[in-house]
């Protein structure tokens, strides 16, 4: 392909995005536009995969069995996410085992969030309400991004999180209306929560690498700084109708902007996490391998049992 | 109350609830995303057939009961399920095992309880009947892959099979409540559903290559409390929340 050509190509491909079409697997693009969709992708899909750990620690000690079934509902979901986001970043030309690969060997990313332990049940609370809170406000502009499989396996996945997100506020809601245990179990909840639900929206936006081409692409639509003041002015009231107090002796409403002010966000603990040293980044990854590893011999049976089926099929038919 | 309902009652469904616990345990851990979310779903039906049984059990008790004081707040004695069900998911072939060897069993048991006469017992059946007829399927496939998949996989298959079978007797024991309610038409009397489980099984094991166990020594007790070593840990990890703090609402 001549030089000339490739620029005709991109323009038309530019001009698509900027008209709104929607990209699909078989259409031409850009060898970045492609490396940029697998990398945020399959880190989503992960970041599925990983987050069911934290919350499936405590299913078999949900304390009722209403509560329970909620929660293996949730991350089975979860689970099912993880799956069609996988499949969609497959039809860039990758494969599952690739992304595994990649996953288990620290190359890709998945959210940081999900290297905190859960040490209480209103951890499940609060994981619902802020963390799943904070996805949704990174993920709803996607369900409008120019990678038509992405963009429509995210329709489906943010219905599910809302979901998700009103059942850990009404965990939340249930424990505040409870006993003073329970009341200072979501408190104590809450302020561990509250500062890494923060993190999750990104570094700032002077620090972030990927935010001028993800904005032309649709990739994202709004900055990270924009993104976690949306979350917060959302946030702040709700933990008002709780009757919990965001662990920020900063914070307080600004007339002037409309917002709210907060305090400033420890980013060396967000560097440390995000570099793998976080509470629970080691045991995250040795779950996610070990069930791999583990698996092996599982995915090699179903494989042989598939290939001697089909030779007994074919010499039945001859 | 009606005790002789009420315990069959816990019978029915202390099976599904320790079984779906043990699945449970499973969720974010399987072999792959497919097998992880079906695992899950098992589980899921299980609880719900649970809560239907318990719903039911703890209008029978009154006193103001719910289904939580009875899945959360017996002593082990008082739980009534199977030896089976309660063994631990050593790997992905005693799970498989455990699972299959408990869902033909309990298909054919709910092909009974679905003519009860009892009008609720009846309705759990009919609608417990569409789900585990998928649980036998997707269990009784995989023990057909693992049995004759690979090398590897046939012998952690035939050793689930073999550290299993000594718990299939009990399924068919039949105990003193079980058999007032079979006699008046409520319940089902577990004894006449052997011959044919143990057909089933021996078919699907013949057609996984797999061996079927010789052995005629079986274990019992779980129908009359009386569970092995695992129990405890199952209850302490189960029973945790509702332990440290009672009588709160979650």
């Amino acid at each position: 392909m001549s030089e000339a050509q490739l620029k005709n190509l991109e323009e038309i491909f530019e001009q698509r995005i900027a008209n709104d079409e929607k990209i699909e697997p078989k259409d031409w693009m850009p060898e970045k536009y492609r490396k940029t969709h697998i990398r945020q992708i399959s880190q989503h899909a992960h970041s599925e995969i990983v987050g069911m750990l934290p919350e499936g620690n405590w299913i078999t000690r949900a304390p009722s069995l209403r509560r329970k079934v909620a929660l293996l509902a949730k991350v089975q979901d979860e689970a099912g996410h993880g799956l069609y986001l996988y499949s969609a970043c497959e039809t860039l030309g990758i494969s599952r085992e690739e992304l595994y690969e990649q996953l288990h060997s620290g190359k890709a990313k998945y959210s940081s969030i999900f290297n905190y332990p859960t040490v209480s049940w209103a951890d499940m609370g609060a994981v619902g309400w802020l963390v799943d809170g904070a996805a949704i406000i990174n993920q709803v502009p996607l369900c409008n991004t120019s990678y038509g499989p992405y963009a429509r396996a995210m329709i489906r996945v943010c219905k599910e999180e809302s979901f998700h997100q009103r059942q850990g506020f009404e965990i939340m809601m249930k424990l505040c209306n409870g006993a003073p245990e329970q009341k200072e179990m979501a408190q104590d909840a809450l302020n561990r929560w509250w500062w890494p639900s923060l993190m999750m929206l990104g570094p700032t936006d002077a620090e972030s690498v990927h935010t001028e081409q993800s904005m032309k692409w649709k990739l994202k639509r709004k900055t990270n700084d924009e993104l976690r003041q949306q979350f917060i002015d959302q946030t702040v009231p709700q933990a008002d109708i709780l009757g919990l107090t965001i662990p920020d002796p900063d914070l307080k409403w600004n007339e002037e902007t409309g917002h709210y002010d907060f305090g400033e966000i420890d980013w060396d603990e967000f560097w440390q996490v995000v570099k793998g040293h976080g509470p629970c980044n080691k045991e995250r990854m040795n779950a996610r391998v070990g069930a791999w590893e583990e698996g092996t011999w599982v995915r090699d049976a179903a494989m042989s049992y598939a290939e001697k089926k089909k030779v007994r099929k074919i010499s039945k038919a001859v | 109350m009606k005790t002789n309902l009420y315990n069959y009652i816990l019978e029915l469904a202390d099976n599904c609830l320790i079984a779906g616990q043990r699945l449970g345990e499973l969720c974010g851990h399987g072999p792959n995303l497919e097998t992880d979310i079906a695992c899950t779903n098992i589980s899921l039906d299980l609880f719900g057939q649970t809560r239907g049984y318990f719903q039911y059990a703890a209008e029978l008790k009154g006193e103001d009961k719910t289904e939580d004081d009875i899945a959360f707040l017996r002593i082990e004695r008082e739980y009534k399920n199977v030896l089976l069900v309660e063994q631990p998911n050593r790997d992905f072939a005693y799970t498989i095992a455990r699972q299959y060897l408990f869902d033909v069993y309990h298909l054919l048991l709910l092909e009974k309880l679905q003519f009860s006469q009892d009008m609720t017992l009846s309705a759990i059946a009919k609608k417990s009947i569409k789900e585990v007829s998928y649980h036998v399927r997707f269990t009784g496939d995989w023990v057909k892959r693992l049995g004759d998949g690979t090398e590897i996989s046939h012998e952690k298959m035939q050793n689930a099979i073999d550290g299993l079978w000594t718990y299939t007797n009990e399924l068919f024991e039949v105990t003193e409540d079980a058999k007032i309610m079979a006699e008046e038409g409520i319940g089902v009397d577990v004894s006449v559903l052997k011959d044919v489980y143990y057909e089933k099984v021996t078919a699907l094991l013949q057609e996984a290559t797999l061996t079927v166990p010789a052995s005629k020594y079986f274990q019992k007790g779980g129908k009359s409390g009386i569970h092995t070593e695992h129990m405890g840990y199952i209850l302490a990890d189960m029973q945790y929340m509702q332990r440290a703090y009672p009588n709160m609402k979650w």
